[in-house]
């Protein structure tokens, strides 16, 4: 169980100004369900005041007791101040977040963000950023600032923030080159260890198609059959068998014999190969 | 002393650990005060232990229709999976192929995934995917059979749904491959009978806390004439088959455990099957957009695994928290990752309510005045957390 302050288990069981503002001035959306979280903050502004503030928030208790205290924190603010708002001080009013949930408060400050960016009308330059975690969409840029920031000092550091490596992980070794670039100002140097080969999706797609077409579809069409690369999923390399193997009772083995071999051998030796259904 | 309230608590998180029933902490009492000879030992001061031992093996044996040879006490269910698997391993070097499920529980998913590092060898794990009811295809299982295939590893029931796997068939299969087979049935055993006298099934794990027994205990069984290779190596406690001094209090509880456990067989089956349906109907009907996960019948008699579309799982919890109510949730915030369950995602279950997953997990020490509690309190708290989810309003 989590360690929670007295203030954030208040924060979650009796949030302050939840729902949404009629006609706001400025709308901040951010996160979504395949996240787990998300909070769309509406402000209302009054001679450059933040006069109100409600929140709507899908998540765990951080993420509503965040969206509860930052409400209370903006109201009566100028938007200039409400501006300089950080997730540390968001984590601070709740009298701290567990260090994997940090990356609640971190939402927080970025609703806002984009609340106040739609109240000027103009484009978050976060939103300009290239997708580093593609399973959290998160962009160099917030992984650069919240380093800078929180004065980050690990790829699991920069996980509990903004939750980039937190899926799939491949995105670790661009993760660490960030935070080695970030804090140190030295280029990001290519790792040439003995660690285990690292492709992305799409350079694994070519080279397994390139691997299918020189190699194993010749053999297999000297058979009367063939094979459809379908999906390449992680390690998962869905494939169709065509032709002649469809019907073969040795088919499994083909596949597992011959083409995963052959593919582990060229391509990637953690490959997994299957028959897509 | 640290006061933990049991009697205020209505505890539906069986699945995760389980009440120590009160006969089971007589029968360890005296093996924790003034019984405390080395059951190894020659001595008559020892050796009455090592009888109390012997007889807790067969105690166990009795209740899954083993022989108490066929009984190895470990430290846990982590433990047995991992003996039986690097057992197998090196007992066929040549053969490196392991077919298990992507539903497994992690003491299996992250063995597998470090087998490499583990062993050294190149291994190819094939994970049988689910159907959406979280049941499995024979069919898909039938194919990853291969002649380099040296364990196939599928759990008897799923620790989050509750369904049940055709383990008895799939190790007849295997076995007819001369496939050794084992099953992680640390969720099945006490809940569905086992007689694993006609079965083709090699290994098959315990784990003492899931069945009202204390928790750091568990047990491998191991068939007759299967090739075997100690994991723990040490002394020539429990046949050679597992170095260490045993946990002797633990063991003869889970000995008592066991009995007890085959006495509620029926119970388990009739009362608290009635108590789950009745809790899981009541929760369909009274909570909108709430869904079952996992097939219907071909499941454990306690558990259900329902989602609440639109809301988070960490967040019910710590309601139902509020009321003393224990679940357990499929949701990545209560288990510090940043995903939901794998057994959920890999049913399909879509993140709408893969993320508002609550398992409720019952025992023989649940009653109907507890159900109607539940019943009770369930559908306010997910309505005022829907009232909170932007999602909810967009429906």
């Amino acid at each position: 169980m989590w360690e929670y302050t007295d203030k954030v288990q208040q924060h979650f069981l009796h949030p302050q100004n939840v729902g949404e503002i009629e006609n706001p001035s400025g709308i901040g959306d951010v996160g979504s369900l395949a996240c787990g979280d998300a909070l769309k903050l509406t402000l209302k502004i009054e001679d450059n005041v933040i006069v109100d503030a409600k929140f709507k928030t899908f998540g765990c208790a951080s993420a509503i007791a965040s969206s509860s205290a930052l409400t209370l924190m903006v109201i009566g603010m100028t938007v200039d101040e409400a501006e300089k708002i950080t997730n540390d001080d968001i984590a601070d009013y709740l009298g701290g977040l567990p260090k994997e949930k940090m990356h609640c408060s971190v939402m927080g400050r970025e609703a806002l963000e984009a609340a106040i960016a739609d109240y000027r009308g103009v484009i978050l330059p976060m939103a300009e950023g290239e997708v580093v975690c593609e399973c959290f969409g998160v962009t160099d840029l917030d992984v650069i600032r919240a380093i800078k920031e929180s004065d980050l000092r690990s790829v699991e550091e920069i996980t509990n923030f903004t939750k980039a490596g937190g899926g799939c992980g491949k995105c670790e070794d661009k993760l660490r080159d960030l935070l080695q670039t970030t804090i140190s100002g030295i280029p990001i140097v290519p790792v040439t260890a003995e660690g285990p080969k690292r492709l992305t999706t799409l350079q694994k797609i070519k080279k397994i198609e390139e691997v299918l077409e020189r190699e194993i579809k010749p053999a297999l069409k000297k058979d009367g059959g063939d094979i459809e690369l379908v999906d390449v999923d992680g390690d998962f390399v869905m494939v169709s068998l065509r032709g002649a193997c469809t019907s073969c009772a040795k088919s499994q083995t083909t596949l597992k014999e011959y083409v995963e071999k052959k593919l582990r051998e060229l391509v990637l030796d953690t490959l997994i190969v299957e028959e897509a259904k | 002393m640290m006061n933990c309230d049991a009697d205020k608590v209505i505890y539906m998180d069986n699945n995760a650990t389980t009440r120590v029933a009160p006969e089971v902490v007589d029968a360890m009492m005296p093996f924790l005060t003034e019984c405390y000879g080395n059951p190894s030992s020659m001595h008559n001061f020892g050796g009455q232990v090592g009888s109390a031992v012997q007889k807790a093996r067969g105690q166990v044996a009795e209740l899954i229709g083993a022989e108490p040879t066929e009984i190895t006490f470990t430290s846990c269910g982590t433990e047995s999976d991992s003996t039986a698997i690097l057992s197998a391993l090196q007992a066929f070097p040549e053969k490196r192929h392991i077919i298990t499920t992507r539903v497994e529980h992690p003491a299996i998913k992250h063995l597998c995934e470090n087998l490499d590092r583990l062993t050294g060898h190149k291994h190819r794990v094939t994970r049988l995917q689910v159907e959406s009811d979280g049941t499995l295809d024979l069919a898909s299982y039938e194919e990853a059979l291969a002649e380099d295939t040296a364990i196939v590893s599928v759990m008897w029931a799923n620790n989050e749904t509750g369904v049940i796997f055709p383990v008895e068939k799939m190790a007849t299969m295997a076995k007819e491959r001369g496939i050794l087979f084992h099953t992680d049935a640390v969720q099945a055993v006490g809940k569905i009978p086992i007689n694993l006298k006609d079965l083709d099934i090699d290994f098959l794990s315990i784990s003492g806390h899931k069945l009202h027994a204390a928790k750091g205990v568990g047990v491998l069984y191991v068939k007759r004439g299967t090739p075997f290779v100690p994991f723990l190596a040490g002394g020539h406690q429990e046949g050679g088959r597992r170095g260490g001094t045993e946990n002797v209090a633990s063991i003869v509880g889970l000995g008592k455990a066991c009995e007890l456990a085959g006495k509620m067989m029926e119970e388990e089956n009739t009362r608290v099957r009635a108590l789950r349906d009745r809790l899981e109907e009541g929760l369909l009907a009274t909570v909108p957009k709430s869904m079952l996960n996992g097939h219907k019948t071909d499941r454990l008699p306690n558990t259900t695994n329902i989602s609440f579309e639109f809301v988070e799982g960490e967040a019910i919890l710590l309601h139902m928290n509020m009321y003393n109510i224990c679940a357990s949730s499929g949701s990545a915030c209560t288990s510090g990752s940043l995903e939901p369950s794998h057994v959920l995602r890999a049913m399909g279950v879509p993140f709408t309510a893969a993320h508002g997953s609550i398992r409720y997990s019952l025992s023989v020490y649940n009653t109907e005045a507890e159900v109607d509690f539940v019943l009770e309190k369930m559908p306010p708290i997910i309505a005022e957390l829907r009232e909170l989810s932007p999602f909810w309003e967009a429906e």
